[in-house]
């Protein structure tokens, strides 16, 4: 596609849709700073707000149960979304290949209602007639997590393989290196960027979700998003935009940190090429 | 790669996904078919075995209701609707800034979809919970619209479908708007170079050769918005309000208010079958994606 100055439809349809997408988000933070608890009535800066969401024992409680499932299921998920990436990509046609690509690319579209029930459902029978798992909890989430996540990590890896030039490996198969060798020192580091940004969607994906957790969770089990579901439900809650911001300002950092560390190996290779 | 390894590889991710994610879908059909009971489990066995005899129960009310009960019919159609609109504008919305995306030099573009990416990081439901201060009765766009003196009334639209299209396209105008990028970003420019030597005015170019072939990430991106939407909770049950009737809420209440399993699994198992050539659709394309 040509490439080059944008013209001025461009400009507008991108800054039309940037507002639409940036304008709620902004409207949050602002409001994360509001005195009164209307929306619509500005009553000066504060930041009690902020206070109230960090004495909140139940609100903290949960953001510490979903970054701990979060890191487990991203982990997992990472592991387990790589090799199914080589299968898919890697390992040329085998028996049942068909029904393992539906079956890692169903669950990026699957209404999490469906899921979250099928999973609730599974973990009940199992637990009726293998007494495993007796209760539910931080570990039926953590299955969930990593099942759908996975779909996630593999399509990332998946796209970051069918870049890679297979021709380094080959060369390291020539001289006589082992697989399990090729793959750690040859192929791994080259994949290395697209597992940790499969990791980190999967933390986010984790993080965020709220239907399937609310399936599969037990008692002593609430999420983040649960315990923030449950407190929106009730009515509008400037402890929420107080969180919202802090979520916000969260993932811009560590974006733009990401962002930034690409930029410089970028320009390190760049200049090493020259 | 030795037999052996290859053969756990295969393994290890295929017995995870046949147990986490096929089974519980075949103990879903299994459930459909038994009827409610109060106790733990809160369903029927479907084989029993009692004075000798081997019983097996199987349950077609569940169907019998939905199909003979107007509102769990009208759920479905309406989810589908829905779905199907909102996706219409979020290709309208996404299509331009995709393409706009695709134009711009490639350093520009990076910048771009992070920006595009970077809200879908945050928190999905926090997101559509932005939107309730926004466009509640004494909100944002009300308030605004009425100390401009354009209207004395507050406009209702929290709690209608307006607002679920409104939450559907800002949720998923991402997972739109990547995929048709991707396609637009390989499209050749020779094509287009060729079509305006030969006198094509643009935008009959961009009917006839771009629309033409990104033809598979506008499948892809409608895809990607219109199966989850379908199912969607969190949006209806936040801005649709008790009007709009959707069969990802009619499953929730089913489950946690009525606590009828039954029905809901077969309310689930229906919905599959609906989309169940959407899915196959998705998938066609997204394998020809890890394959190639």
């Amino acid at each position: 596609m040509q490439t080059g100055r944008l013209s001025n439809w461009s400009k507008s349809f991108l800054s039309l849709g940037f507002l639409f997408l940036y304008a709620p988000m902004v409207i949050l933070v602002i409001l994360s700073f509001n005195e009164s608890r209307l929306v619509t009535v500005w009553a000066g800066f504060s930041t009690k707000w902020y206070g109230e969401l960090l004495r909140d024992p139940q609100m903290l409680g949960a953001a510490w149960i979903s970054l701990k499932i979060a890191f487990l299921s991203a982990s997992a998920a990472v592991v387990l979304g790589t090799m199914a990436a080589i299968v898919m990509v890697r390992m040329g046609h085998f028996r049942g290949k068909t029904a393992f690509a539906s079956m890692i690319t169903a669950p990026l579209v699957m209404p999490e209602v469906i899921i979250g029930l099928s999973l609730l459902l599974l973990f009940v029978s199992m637990g009726q007639t293998l007494g495993w798992p007796g209760e539910r909890g931080i570990i039926t989430i953590w299955i969930a997590h990593v099942t759908f996540c996975t779909a996630f990590v593999t399509v990332v890896v998946a796209s970051r393989l069918q870049e890679m030039d297979q021709s380094i490996e080959e060369a390291a198969q020539d001289l006589g290196a082992p697989p399990w060798k090729v793959f750690f020192l040859v192929t791994l580091p080259i994949i290395a960027p697209a597992l940790i940004s499969g990791w980190l969607l999967a933390f986010t994906l984790s993080l965020d979700d709220l239907v399937i957790a609310s399936f599969v969770s037990g008692p002593g089990s609430t999420t983040l998003p649960m315990a923030v579901f449950s407190s929106v439900r009730l009515g509008v809650s400037p402890k929420i935009n107080a969180l919202a911001t802090l979520i916000i300002v969260t993932v811009t950092m560590a974006v733009f940190v990401a962002w930034w560390i690409a930029q410089r190996s970028l320009k390190q290779t760049t200049h090493i090429s020259k | 790669m030795s037999k052996l390894g290859a053969r756990s590889l295969i393994a290890v991710p295929y017995i995870w996904l046949v147990l986490f994610f096929l089974v519980p879908f075949i103990i879903v059909v299994k459930i459909s078919f038994t009827e409610m009971q109060y106790a733990i489990p809160p369903y029927t066995d479907i084989v029993t075995w009692a004075d000798e005899a081997l019983t097996i129960n199987l349950n077609i009310g569940n169907y019998y209701y939905l199909f003979t009960d107007d509102l769990y019919f009208w759920a479905y159609i309406s989810s589908v609707r829905i779905a199907f609109i909102a996706t219409i504008c979020t290709l309208l919305v996404g299509y331009p800034i995709a393409y706009a995306i695709a134009r711009a030099d490639s350093a520009t573009r990076n910048a771009l979809l992070m920006l595009v990416m970077l809200p879908s990081w945050t928190s999905f439901l926090i997101r559509i919970y932005a939107w309730v201060g926004i466009l509640k009765n004494n909100g944002l766009i009300n308030n605004a619209l009425i100390s401009v003196g354009l209207i004395d009334q507050p406009v209702p639209m929290l709690n209608t479908e307006f607002a679920v299209y409104v939450g559907i396209v800002y949720a998923y105008l991402p997972f739109m708007i990547l995929p048709i990028y991707a396609n637009l970003v390989k499209l050749d420019n020779s094509l287009l170079e060729a079509a305006a030597d030969l006198g094509s005015p643009p935008w009959k170019t961009f009917l006839k050769v771009t629309l033409p072939l990104s033809k598979a990430g506008i499948i892809a991106g409608c895809m990607l918005v219109f199966i989850p939407s379908v199912g969607e909770f969190v949006i209806p049950e936040m801005l649709g309000g008790a009007e709009t009737l959707m069969i990802g809420k009619v499953l929730w209440q089913e489950f946690f208010n009525n606590r009828d399993w039954p029905v809901a699994s077969a309310v689930a198992v229906i919905m599959l079958l609906l989309l169940l050539l959407p899915i196959t659709l998705f998938q066609r394309y997204q394998s020809r994606q890890l394959e190639a």
